[in-house]
């Protein structure tokens, strides 16, 4: 588990980018907290530095549109999908699913 | 309408395809390519694919799911169109009629006279013209580029990264003054300067001097030679549609379509590098060679073509990147010389800033070195209701 933020640094529409296994990028969608892998599959881009659109987010470079919720893009340039993680909010804080490098057993 | 030719199987060809999926076509869609090569994408052509980092495979613009539903046809150059009936002459015999057409056929790269045939010049359009290219940038070589707009500013960065000496020729007087104004063209020329690349502005080529058949060096207006083991030539791109010749449409710099991107012909529609358009208000013709305006194009045309009418009008973002040096340049919206710069991060020396054009109070643009996220929000804010195309 990782604490991203709490929930009042995360507004409805602002996101934050977090170190993890990899980096990750944590929404608000109108008020749904979702994570996905930082960098997107096309090249590699901060998707936290992208545009949301509703459970989308535009990456800030070429603007394929990844679905927060699958980690699917919709859209050319990218065509492989990035990673999703679980969220968990608990107490005013957001926590993300995953484990850190050095503990990562069944990620290989 | 059951079946669907595209012509020209690179970006607009393959969005093409995607979208008339996504859209509910499931009738024969006939994808004709004249390269050989599955669909790929070529802004990579110039930057990490000649810097040796990136595989062809990643280039792809299609996958296994999109091309089952298609019949591709690669090789194969559609030599004659009757638009009105919808009939297609392939290169190798093929006699095709379909109920609607798409014209994808982008263009190709614009070339010196008097340097076919000589070894050691190059153009940068296609996968081949990468290849042929990334094979001669071998340390040592000195580069010569002739012409230092994106594609020119791009693989002079890319030579850089690989160490060699690099002279780009411009005759303007400031690269891309055109794209970005008098201000931020200046601005962007320096990164030139930064990293070591010659640039000579004002120079206009005379001849290149050869022996052997193989170039030798650059030869400028005025009598000075430049010597040159390789020279890359990046001055612009030709449509390509002499095939269209007696179809029955519309041509000159492009295929003219309308607003909505339609020929006369309500089957027949073009998209891409290759469509000149008519912008829904001001009735002036463009014709972008950008990325995400063939992206882009590909839903409207495709929506208009099954739909027999005009639905939708293309509004152009006018969104255009270049990866240069170290550096990303973001350019939205559609900037006139007159308009007013204005820097609303960093400075023109800073190495990341964002930088708005202003005219008569309204934000008609937007430009950003290295500054993605700010870029991002300006541009879907500031630029909310489209660009003010004239
Ligand atoms: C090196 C390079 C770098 C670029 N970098 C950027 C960038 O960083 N940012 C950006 O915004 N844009 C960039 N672009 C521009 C972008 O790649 C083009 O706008 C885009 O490729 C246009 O797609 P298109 O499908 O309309 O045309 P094209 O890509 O030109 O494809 C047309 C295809 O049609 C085929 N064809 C032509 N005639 C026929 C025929 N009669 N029958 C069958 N097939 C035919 C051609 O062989 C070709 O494969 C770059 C372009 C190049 C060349
Ligand atoms: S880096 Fe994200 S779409 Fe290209």
């Amino acid at each position: 588990m990782l604490r991203a933020c709490t929930v009042d640094e995360l507004p409805p529409g602002e996101s934050v980018r977090i170190a993890g296994p990899e980096p990750i990028a944590v929404f608000n969608a109108d008020g749904e907290v979702y994570a996905i892998g930082d960098t997107c599959s096309h090249q590699d881009a901060s998707l936290a530095e992208g545009w949301l659109e509703g459970c989308f987010v535009e990456c800030p470079l070429h603007a394929a549109l990844f679905d927060l919720r699958t980690g699917q893009p919709s859209c050319l340039p990218a065509k492989q999908p990035v990673r999703t993680y679980e969220v968990l909010v608990d107490n005013g804080v957001i926590y993300v699913q995953a484990e850190r490098l050095e503990n990562t057993e069944d990620a290989a | 309408m059951k079946s669907v030719a595209i012509v020209g199987a690179s970006l607009a060809g393959a969005r093409a395809a995607q979208e008339l999926r996504a859209q509910g076509f499931d009738g024969r869609v006939v994808l004709v390519g004249a390269e050989p090569h599955l669909p790929y994408d070529r802004p990579p052509l110039s930057k990490a694919f000649l810097a040796g980092t990136a595989e062809r495979e990643s280039l792809d613009l299609l996958d296994a799911e999109d091309t089952a539903s298609l019949e591709l046809r690669l090789g194969t150059r559609a030599e004659r169109l009757d638009a009105a009936g919808g009939r297609l002459v392939l290169s190798d015999g093929a006699d095709l009629t379909v109920d609607g057409v798409v014209l994808a056929t982008g263009g190709r790269a614009r070339t010196l006279p008097g340097t076919a045939g000589v070894s050691g010049v190059h153009v940068l359009r296609t996968l081949d013209d990468a290849l042929a290219l990334r094979a001669e940038l071998v340390p040592g070589v000195r580069v010569v580029i002739v012409g230092a707009g994106f594609i020119g500013a791009e693989v002079a960065s890319t030579c850089r990264s690989l160490g060699l000496d690099v002279t780009v020729l411009e005759t303007l007087a400031t690269p891309l003054e055109r794209v970005l104004g008098p201000r931020l063209a200046e601005v962007c020329s320096r990164l030139h300067d930064r990293h070591g690349t010659v640039l000579r502005c004002g120079a206009a080529v005379d001849e290149l001097v050869t022996a052997g058949g193989r170039v030798t060096g650059v030869r400028l207006v005025g009598g000075e030679e430049l010597p040159a083991d390789v020279v890359v030539v990046g001055i612009g791109m030709v449509p390509a549609t002499e095939w269209l010749a007696g179809s029955g449409l519309e041509v000159s710099n492009g295929v003219h379509v309308s607003s909505g991107l339609v020929t006369a012909l309500p089957n027949v529609v073009a998209v891409g590098d290759v469509a000149a358009y008519t912008s829904e208000k001001g009735g002036r013709r463009h014709r972008h060679e950008h990325w995400t305006n063939a992206s882009e194009q590909a839903g409207v045309a495709v929506a208009n073509l099954l739909a027999g009418a005009t639905t939708r009008h293309y509004a152009p973002s006018g969104y255009v990147w270049s990866d240069q040096y170290e550096g990303t340049l973001q350019l939205a919206g559609h900037p006139e010389r007159g308009d007013e710069v204005v820097f609303t991060e960093g400075g023109p020396d800073a190495p990341a800033f964002v930088a708005t054009y202003q005219r008569d109070g309204v934000t008609v643009g937007i430009f950003a070195l290295n500054s993605a996220k700010q870029f991002t929000r300006l541009r879907r804010q500031a630029l909310r209701r489209p660009a003010p195309v004239a």
